[in-house]
């Protein structure tokens, strides 16, 4: 199981804030494309040619870091701190 | 022993408060700089009358700490002290306070620098701003903030 966090702008759109999924999926990118098999405004979001950022276990991630079972993966666009 | 703070908060940021420490600290501080980040009443041509911080809680702390961290590595500071507001907030409020005090003013400058570049495009949060006279959106990151953060990677900012 992985858990996975939605904020700002995707969780509104998604109208989601967290979920926990069994996934078979093993890195960030392979995570997304199975969001995006969702449809609606999942694809939108994950397939859309939106930019989102992602985050593994709270660390900025890249598309191809390997997933494992626990992890906390956090969807997200761009920061706009500061 | 450089010491290191960083905290989010919702209540108000009282940028002299966090300061006095800075000033009373001990003798072997040379110079003090510190950058205050306010909410400005326009963006995008738009009157903003309020502004709501979101984060993501454990993992913005946990970045701050790691830019903190990089900064100390590369230059020489005494004390470093980052806070970000979170919540509503109205114009003119502070945002973020980056405080650095080193031995000297160099080093204090470029790291206080170095901070803030980072936190605009590492730090997990994001602003939602109301309009005056009805609607909200999400603030949009900037390209100038990217290139600012990437600046410390390449020649453009020379560490000394």
């Amino acid at each position: 199981m992985i858990r996975i966090l939605y904020f700002a702008s995707l969780r509104e759109r998604l109208a989601q804030a967290e979920e926990q999924v069994d996934t078979m999926a093993e890195t960030v990118a392979a995570l997304k494309t199975e969001l995006a098999a969702r449809g609606g405004v999942w694809a939108e979001v994950f397939d859309g040619g939106l930019h989102v950022l992602a985050a593994v276990n709270q660390e900025m991630a890249t598309a191809d870091q390997p997933l494992h079972d626990g992890d906390e993966v956090g969807f997200f666009p761009p920061v706009t701190g500061g | 022993m450089i010491r290191t703070e960083v905290r989010v908060q919702s209540t108000p940021l009282d940028v002299q408060a966090e300061m006095a420490e800075f000033y009373s600290a001990d003798a072997s501080v040379g110079g003090v700089v510190n950058f205050v980040g306010l909410m400005r009443d326009m963006n995008e041509g738009d009157r903003v009358a309020a502004m709501t911080l979101e984060h993501y809680p454990g993992m913005t702390e946990k970045a701050l700490e790691a830019i903190v961290a990089e900064a100390a590595e590369r230059w020489e500071t005494l004390m470093v002290r980052v806070v970000h507001r979170i919540g509503e907030i109205r114009p003119k409020d502070p945002i973020v306070l980056v405080a650095v005090a080193g031995a000297h003013r160099g080093e204090a400058f470029r790291a206080c620098e170095f901070i803030i570049d980072y936190l605009k495009t590492q730090a997990p949060f994001w602003k939602r701003e109301e309009i005056a006279g009805g609607g909200a959106r999400w603030v949009e990151a900037r390209a100038s903030d990217d290139a600012a953060a990437s600046a410390w990677e390449s020649s453009e900012k020379i560490d000394r």
